[in-house]
């Protein structure tokens, strides 16, 4: 994770609030919450080697597939939780956003963009799937299970009244304010549940 | 190689006494009982704060012999690999306290104990006990050695379910758990195969209705039944990999006696066991975990109400036992609950066993999940 995207989501949460990360990976992005925010954290993640390096940090964090993770807990259970670059790797992200809504009073989502120019470019050209900094893979070996824009994300809010309540777009490492859905590779975005008034 | 010459020292079963007229322990049934007598070791220093202690909770067959040698033999404790310096739970950092479980026959009073009132072995005279019991007893046990809040308490299968009616009982006196491979509840089919061993015991002529003490001891029916424990600590793979369909070596003449190294192990393992368990105990035990029910009514969400503790559960990929499912109710019960907890499912082809072998990654979880408690 990059710094422009951590100061990001630092700045969106406040200290000595409750933070559950889904797909929490090695721990990095709970770690540097707790560290700077003071937060309490749980991750859920499924790799096993991933859990080892999380307790080893005194991190506390659950073995759990995201997609059945999020159901065991009641809504409002956290301040925030945060499904960052691993929404685009949940089997139902419709379904696992809706859980999030519920069981979080705000909820953070960051994801590749796949509209990014860079993208647009390399399918237009090549013709091939595109491989970029944030969609780094090839198409036999991706994690990704669904490939979204900034612009189909927007649209989606939109449609089920999620509430956008700020949102952030990077693009080679810098904050990208025209035009995210060309140049930006990154959006970020924190989401409530409550209706537009 | 000898224990002594490998450098390590000795340790020895203490015993500690209570439930007398004055102060009587009375069981969750509301049975008065005593006096009762549990047998426990303890391994390291406790510190002046008397925070550094842990209690190891043993399964079925063990006993308060956890780790290091007795005098005199040359097999250590049953985890072992688990307890001593430098090890997951490290014995120059900690106090380790395990006690033989109320019902055992490893020096705790338990049905082959002598009955005070007959002065002779209490036999099916021995009241029914609950893993609720079990624990009531230990919390003597640790207010005798004056500690008031134990930094954690930590075992595998039945050990689990202690663990986790510790987390019930006594909530303000633990800063942690460690529950492994284990269940909030006994399900059906892990009830089911403790009765087939409960009823080869008492299938058993030598059985006489408990009271075979002083003469022969009903070794077919309890070999049977730890032949039935035995194949549900295994897996299908692990069973796969240790005998495959190999042929003992040396077959005895009678059609039916053992041909296959699966069938000369269990065999091994039954009759092995006859020779250090009493079948009254199995009996008594067996059924303290069939009726074993954290939830007993209550929902899911209400179990770990009270708990400030953090949760470590542990699971094994291949046990079927205890399948992973199991343990994740028990997470369930803690985000319903909001308790501090971690969950890991390690993987392993050993089966239910894997608890006791798969040390590596299990040591690695528990020294790392130790250090961040906070000993409040």
């Amino acid at each position: 994770m990059n710094r422009v995207e951590y100061d990001i989501i630092l700045k969106w949460i406040k200290p000595h609030s409750s933070v559950l990360d889904l797909g929490c990976g090695d721990g990095e992005l709970m770690a540097m919450l707790k560290r700077e925010k003071q937060v309490s954290s749980q991750g859920i993640e499924v790799d096993e080697k991933a859990i080892y390096k999380c307790v080893s940090q005194g991190l506390s964090v659950l073995q759990q597939d995201i997609d059945t993770g999020l159901s065991d807990y009641s809504e409002n259970s956290f301040d925030y939780v945060i499904i960052y670059q691993s929404f685009q790797q949940v089997k139902k992200p419709a379904f696992v956003l809706k859980e999030a809504l519920r069981v979080g009073r705000k909820v953070i989502v960051g994801f590749p963009n796949f509209a990014y120019y860079k993208a647009r470019f390399q399918f237009f050209f090549t013709g091939k799937v595109p491989v970029t900094p944030s969609l780094p893979y090839e198409w036999h070996d991706t994690p990704n299970l669904h490939f979204l824009s900034i612009s189909d994300f927007i649209e989606y809010c939109k449609k089920r009244k999620i509430r956008i309540e700020d949102s952030a777009f990077i693009g080679n490492n810098r904050k990208i304010r025209i035009f995210p859905n060309l140049f930006a590779d990154t959006g970020i975005f924190s989401l409530s549940a409550e209706e537009r008034k | 190689m000898a224990a002594q010459d490998r450098g390590i020292n000795f340790v020895e079963t203490k015993y500690f006494s209570f439930s007398n007229p004055l102060n009587e322990f009375f069981l969750e049934s509301g049975e008065k009982f005593g006096p009762i007598t549990l047998a426990y070791e303890t391994y390291g220093e406790l510190n002046e704060e008397k925070s550094n202690a842990i209690l190891v909770l043993h399964a079925l067959s063990g006993d308060a012999h956890v780790a290091g040698f007795h005098k005199g033999e040359n097999d250590p404790g049953w985890w072992d690999a688990m307890v001593g310096p430098g090890k997951g739970l490290d014995t120059e950092k900690y106090f380790v306290i395990c006690s033989n479980i109320l019902g055992g026959c490893k020096g705790s009073t338990g049905p082959s104990s002598i009955n005070p009132r007959t002065n002779k072995q209490y036999g099916l005279d021995f009241p029914i006990i609950t893993v609720k019991d079990i624990v009531n007893a230990q919390c003597h046990l640790i207010n005798h050695l004056g500690i008031h809040k134990l930094l954690t308490v930590i075992g595998g299968s039945m050990g689990g379910m202690q663990v986790l009616q510790w987390a019930v009982s006594y909530p303000d006196r633990i800063c942690s758990a460690i529950p492994i491979a284990t269940a909030l509840k006994h399900e059906p089919q892990q009830i089911a195969f403790n009765e087939v061993g409960r009823q080869a015991i008492m299938a058993d002529p030598n059985w006489e209705m408990g009271n075979y003490y002083g003469h022969s001891v009903p070794a077919k029916g309890l070999s049977v039944a730890r032949m039935i424990g035995h194949i549900t600590y295994m897996s299908d793979i692990s069973m796969g990999e240790k005998f495959g369909r190999n042929v003992k070596a040396n077959k005895e003449q009678f059609k039916f006696s053992p041909e296959f190294e699966v069938e000369g192990y269990l065999k091994y393992r039954g009759d092995n066991f006859v020779k250090r368990f009493d079948a009254n105990s199995y009996l008594y035990i067996t059924k303290a975990i069939d009726r074993f029910d954290l939830l007993n009514g209550k929902k899911l969400g209400d179990v770990f109400k009270a708990l400030k503790a953090k949760i470590l559960v542990i699971a094994f990929k291949s046990d079927w036992l205890y399948p992973a499912y199991q343990s994740l109710e028990i997470v369930k019960a803690c985000k319903l609950a909001g308790v501090d907890s971690s969950y890991c499912e390690i993987s392993s082809t050993y089966g239910h066993d894997a608890f006791l072998l798969e040390i590596e990654e299990e040591s690695q979880l528990i020294r790392d999940f130790l250090k961040t408690v906070s000993k409040r």
